[in-house]
């Protein structure tokens, strides 16, 4: 791993709206320079899509972006990202992400001449690798029109790119399910890792090619999974707050290949890369429930740089449509925030320590989350050689904090979730930091014909 | 004899699949559902009563202690692994027609869908269940099910699903399914489903969760 040191090495150093390395974009945001921006992320409601309704998809697309870019301005926004997250038909037919994201780039720039608003849009184009199995992550007949909608997508206006990578997910569902931590490590830091160094040379080349902003990766197909798998009592939440931990080594991937940020809204492994590498993150978490439930609604954005949502469906509330109404929650959660960075260090230390305390000992995943365990974990994440290593180290410290939380009776957990405890450890320490001795150590107990070894240059 | 199905009731039950296995520690050392069902074998115990008094009970009792919250997957995925082991000696009995499963299951994400982690849930605990599962996999298209249903008359079929744009597919894979064999049982799930939106496609029932979908199959099967 090529980071060693962190770059913010105090909790304090770790708040919402500042990043020591803030991301200018064309239409005038400074992410992480000093004030939240809200980031929407929605998608359409129930229709397929299809040549005789892609009248119909655009006109959604148009909708979303007015009404939002329409209420931001009314409440008087400092900026906005629309988050543009594709669905399997745009990617796999490129022009239809294209011209999406071209009539989105279109209203942002009416309200940009015509009121001053800031907006861009970060485009999010679906790994559609994953669609053959095993997957092929280096030869899939899928990998060009991906890479034509980065490209593309991003001259149309697409100035943020971003994904949600699935290098390794093959592996990692089972290894969800039967609570396999080091097959977890192996998914992640083995396979993950190798498939964002592929993935993210090629995102990076096309965002400097066209002056776009190469912003960052998520974990969501590993980590988040385990968050609603845990959410709905089918796994441990001890586990998913590992695997979210492990899952840092795998993000961290995308910066080492020349991701600047902001990373993406549902990597909720973004404070530990702001912490390791000091870009800004977006973060969501109440505002996420149109989704899918968390336990870290407001912990999330204690280091927020962008304040999202999750995909929100077009449909009409009391209220107006859903995407405008969550923009509403979204501005006004960033303007308390906002308001406390104008107001000076005491009131955004007080809001922050609110954020934080509210959920912190509710939930091992919150656990790890607050600013001094953010630290603490990202210290062990970056003090090895290997992406290996540094996850096993990561998992240990944060199993060391979950068993503090117990012991002190700051946190309470059911005898169901602590009896994982000592096999979860056991488990971890038995991994060798060398990263072949590992895989050495994994084939045999892994099915292999789940995934293709070639593909990840192994 | 009766003591052997109960001592194979709970090896299933908790996760026991053969000598060796470590799990569940308190178990370690003694015999698991390999050794128990091959001794209950060996004793002259009907295969079927095998199945029926000692397996399907025991992958009810986990069914339910999961519906209740009191275990996790991976002890349930435990069972069903020493459920296997038991299966893997009763094998040559279904081949024979000696004994019979409820019916045959068949099971995929719709096109267009790659979630398959609730779908291989469901298929595991109908299987424990007492059905023969044919899984298709994800993203299946209404041809496949029809292959499939034409070469397992009679069976029932679940789809799932995961996102808004793909559940739209179920409606014709449901519409195709009834076209060609009218009279199939369709069950779905997942995420964006509801009870409105099965009948509206024409589906027969709708399964929030796991334990619901085993419960339905139990009523359709009685």
């Amino acid at each position: 791993m090529k980071y060693k040191n962190l770059i913010i090495t105090d909790p304090e150093g770790l708040i919402f709206g500042i990043a020591p390395n803030p991301v200018k974009t064309r239409r005038g945001l400074e992410i992480g320079g000093g004030q939240v921006y809200a980031e929407l992320n929605f998608t359409l409601p129930i229709m397929s899509i299809c040549d005789s309704t892609l009248p119909e998809v655009y006109r959604h697309y148009r909708e979303i972006a007015e009404g939002a870019l329409e209420h931001a301005l009314h409440l008087e926004s400092k900026g906005v990202v629309l988050e543009f997250e594709t669905l399997l038909e745009m990617t796999k037919t490129p022009t239809i992400g294209i011209e999406i994201t071209r009539i989105m780039n279109e209203v942002c720039e009416n309200y940009y001449q015509k009121h001053g608003l800031k907006s861009e849009i970060r485009l999010t184009p679906n790994d559609l690798r994953e669609f053959e199995r095993p997957a092929k992550q280096r030869t899939s007949q899928y990998l060009e029109p991906m890479m034509e909608l980065f490209e593309k997508g991003a001259m149309a206006g697409g100035d943020l790119l971003s994904i949600e990578s699935t290098g390794g997910k093959e592996v990692s569902d089972d290894a969800l399910m039967n609570c396999d931590i080091k097959t977890i490590v192996f998914a992640l830091a083995v396979l993950g890792a190798r498939d964002m160094q592929f993935l993210w040379k090629k995102i990076v080349d096309v965002a400097n090619k066209h002056g776009k902003i190469a912003a960052g990766d998520s974990a969501c197909g590993f980590a988040n999974t385990a968050m609603v798998l845990a959410e709905k009592k089918y796994i441990p939440k001890i586990f998913a707050a590992l695997v979210r931990v492990i899952s840092v080594v795998r993000s961290i991937v995308a910066m080492e290949e020349g991701a600047i940020g902001p990373d993406k809204d549902c990597a909720y492994e973004g404070p530990f890369l702001k912490a390791i590498t000091g870009i800004p993150i977006s973060m969501e978490g109440k505002t996420a429930a149109c989704a899918h439930l968390s336990p870290i609604g407001n912990i999330a954005s204690a280091c927020c740089d962008l304040w999202s949502n999750e995909s929100v469906q077009n449909i009409k509330l009391l209220s107006g449509m859903a995407p405008t109404a969550y923009m509403e929650q979204l501005e006004y959660d960033a303007r308390l925030m906002n308001e406390a960075l104008r107001a000076g260090k005491l009131h955004r230390d007080v809001l922050q320590q609110l954020l934080v305390a509210s959920d912190v000992y509710t939930d091992p995943q919150a656990l790890i989350l607050s600013p001094e365990n953010v630290i603490r974990i990202s210290r062990e994440l970056v003090k090895g050689d290997s992406y290996v290593a540094n996850a096993k180290n990561g998992a240990l410290m944060a199993l060391d904090i979950i068993e503090e939380a117990l012991a002190s009776g700051k946190m309470k957990l059911s005898e169901m979730e602590t009896s994982y405890l000592p096999f979860l450890r056991e488990d971890l320490e038995s991994i060798p930091d060398n990263e072949s001795d590992f895989v050495e150590m994994m084939l045999p107990l892994i099915d292999q014909s789940k995934f293709t070894m070639e593909e990840y240059g192994l | 004899m009766e003591e052997l199905l109960e001592k194979l009731l709970e090896a299933v039950e908790f996760g026991k699949v053969d000598q060796k296995s470590p799990y569940p520690p308190q178990l370690r050392g003694m015999d698991g559902s390999h050794e128990l069902t091959m001794s209950a074998l060996e004793a002259g115990i009907n295969p079927q009563k095998i199945l029926e008094e000692a397996l399907i009970p025991a992958m009810a009792r986990v069914g339910k202690k999961f519906s209740e919250n009191k275990i996790f997957v991976p002890q349930m995925l435990m069972s069903a692994r020493a459920m296997g082991a038991s299966m893997l000696q009763l094998k040559p009995f279904f081949t024979s027609g000696d004994i019979k499963t409820k019916g045959t299951f068949i099971i995929g994400t719709v096109k267009g869908d790659l979630h398959d982690i609730g779908k291989n849930l469901v298929a595991m605990m109908i299987e424990g269940g007492g059905w023969s599962i044919v899984d298709l996999g994800v993203d299946v298209g209404s041809g496949r099910f029809i292959e499939a249903l034409k070469s397992h008359p009679g069976a029932v079929v679940g789809l799932s699903a995961l996102l808004t744009t793909t559940m739209v597919n179920m409606g014709e894979i449901v519409t195709s399914i009834r076209e060609h064999m009218p009279g199939t049982k369709i069950l779905i799930g997942g995420a964006p489903v509801n009870t409105e939106f099965c009948q509206k496609i024409g589906a027969d029932f709708y399964a929030p969760d796991p334990q619901k979908a085993v419960e339905y199959m139990n009523k359709i099967a009685s």
